[in-house]
């Protein structure tokens, strides 16, 4: 009896494809110093599976997001002779970096119920809900968003950068950019056949400032008082520096 | 070399933060401006995020201001008593002006107000300091007496007051609304206000061109300390090292722009000063006429 619950057990546990994916990080911490000028990370792993390598068409997609924060898109329209901000829309939370790797052409390894079940792409990543009613066009906002943080490498679709070797072992590296902002970042990875999911892992990465940048930071954030006073006493001792070097200089 | 700033969140290049402040500072130890309405927008463009770039200028300015100032004391070409008396003002209005911006904010327009404010009285203040300094040159060429107007409905209001320094017997009434308007439009526009206070200076007071640079920088030091502070409280915005960097470059250059502008003939420091703000101005007039590239813009928190 206790043998039979056993297997019923197991074989309800086991995926019904029978795989599995692993993966690992080159970094799970990264130091935003005084210095920092983008950084590189490097995603591996493999697929583990029960029965030897079937002939079958699978895909890897690794995706890589920053914290979600809430923002405001706003649209200029012209008004007599000037253009001006009008219409804008709060989107509730968007990922403050986002990349997207794969191994081939989105449409081939990623289902459109896949995509939308697990937020795999940036549009479905970022959450609007709260487009005021008289906006008629509030998708035009979202494309935009993401429009704009493309051409900063915010958001990246990097097709094809995902190798996988032997339909077994795969790698891939996202860079993040200078401008990056602090907070716990999500690697997540998929495994797909046939555009759907069959497999999933997730890793964290914990992007944090450190040294001189984690103090002023928080001097400026629990001190506010402090802090300005320190920055002007800089300012007046730079200004009284300068001008008495000056005055060295010319006696 | 690249360098990350910890509350603007972007990294950056140190020098050319350095030569951004440099540049600003020659202007502002010639003129006696503090600069702020051109270093915010060249901040804007290298990238850093728009509330920092206001509040940063703000603790930058406060450095080369204070570098030009001792210049100008050493020359004794600052009216300390015209000074405090433009400072209760100008106190008095930053506290109206930073209502009034709060007030704008939450109906969602101040970037419109900003700019337009700075089209407007850019616009406003370099054609009339143009056209009046083409005037002096040409009169003080051709050898006849430049006259100053002695009386105006100035010298008609009550509680005079001796400014020696200026050569000037008026009442407070005139510097302390000067001090009080600029007060209001620095609070709104982020700077310093010096484009405003040293024409108002020499046509609303009378005061004499050499002097009225260093008094404007001297009142221009504590305005913007008080902005510094309000903005390091109210929206953690002030970044430290942006402004080192920034203030590194200026004190160097505030003490070139000081000897530079004793060589150089008031009607001619006003010509040039008139060009810079008439070309701010019509960039800034530009950017609101002309259709902008991208029509979307993202705000919110590190944008």
């Amino acid at each position: 009896m206790i043998r039979i619950l056993c297997f019923l057990i197991a074989f309800l546990a086991a995926p019904a494809a029978g795989q599995e994916i692993v993966a690992g990080l080159s970094q799970n911490r990264i130091s935003i110093s005084a210095n920092f000028d983008g950084s590189e990370i490097l995603i591996f792993g493999a697929v583990k599976r029960d029965t030897p390598v079937t002939d079958e068409d699978i895909g890897v997609i690794v995706t890589v997001e920053g914290p979600k924060r809430p923002l405001t898109v706003r649209r200029k329209e012209r008004v007599g002779p000037i253009w001006i901000n009008t219409d804008s829309v709060e989107v509730d939370a968007a990922p403050s970096f986002y990349a997207v790797n794969t191994t081939a052409a989105l449409e081939t390894v990623l289902g459109y119920t896949s995509d939308l079940r697990h937020e795999i792409t940036v549009r479905e990543a970022i959450r609007s809900v709260g487009a005021p009613a008289e906006i008629e066009d509030s998708p035009a906002f979202t494309e935009a968003l993401i429009r704009i943080r493309e051409a900063n490498t915010l958001y990246q679709t990097n097709v094809g950068a995902v190798t996988i070797r032997q339909d077994t072992l795969f790698d891939t590296s996202v860079v993040l950019p200078a401008n990056l902002v602090e907070g716990v970042y999500t690697s997540r990875i998929f495994l797909t056949r046939e555009g759907a999911v069959i497999a999933q892992a997730s890793e964290t990465i914990y992007v944090e400032k450190v040294g001189l940048e984690r103090f002023l930071y928080t001097l400026a954030h629990e001190q506010a008082l402090a802090y300005s006073l320190l920055s002007l006493a800089i300012a007046i001792a730079a200004g009284w520096g300068a001008s008495a070097l000056f005055r060295y200089i010319q006696s | 070399m690249q360098i990350y700033l910890p509350i603007a969140e972007v990294s950056v290049n140190a020098f050319l933060i350095l030569g951004l402040g440099g540049l600003v500072g020659i202007l502002s130890g010639m003129f006696g401006v503090g600069g702020g309405f051109l270093i915010t927008p060249l901040l804007f463009f290298v990238g850093i995020p728009p509330a920092v770039a206001v509040s940063t200028s703000a603790n930058q300015i406060v450095a080369s201001s204070f570098s030009a100032v001792l210049a100008h004391i050493r020359r004794r070409t600052v009216d300390f008593r015209m000074g405090f008396v433009l400072l209760i003002g100008g106190l008095l209005g930053s506290a109206v002006g930073v209502w009034i911006f709060t007030l704008l904010r939450n109906l969602g327009q101040v970037d419109l107000l900003v700019s337009l404010c700075y089209v407007v009285f850019l616009g406003i203040i370099g054609l009339l300091m143009f056209v009046e300094s083409l005037r002096a040159m040409r009169s003080s060429r051709s050898g006849k007496v430049p006259k100053r107007k002695k009386h105006n409905w100035v010298h008609a209001l009550p509680i005079k007051m001796k400014f020696r320094t200026s050569g000037l017997y008026i009442s407070v009434i005139p510097p302390i609304l000067v001090g009080a308007a600029v007060g209001i439009l620095s609070a709104i526009m982020g700077v310093g206000g010096g484009f405003i206070m040293v024409p108002a200076m020499i046509y609303l007071l009378g005061m004499p061109t050499k002097v009225v640079i260093g008094t404007s920088l001297f009142q221009i030091i504590f305005t913007t300390a008080f902005t510094t502070i309000l903005h390091a409280t109210t929206n953690y915005t002030v970044d430290m090292l942006l402004a080192v960097l920034l203030l590194l470059g200026g004190v160097v250059g505030a003490q070139f722009g000081a000897k530079l502008g004793a060589y150089l003939k008031a009607e001619q420091l006003r010509v040039l000063l008139a060009v810079l703000v008439l070309a701010v101005c019509g960039k800034l007039a530009l950017d609101l006429l002309l259709q902008p590239a991208e029509l979307y813009s993202v705000a919110g928190s590190g944008a």
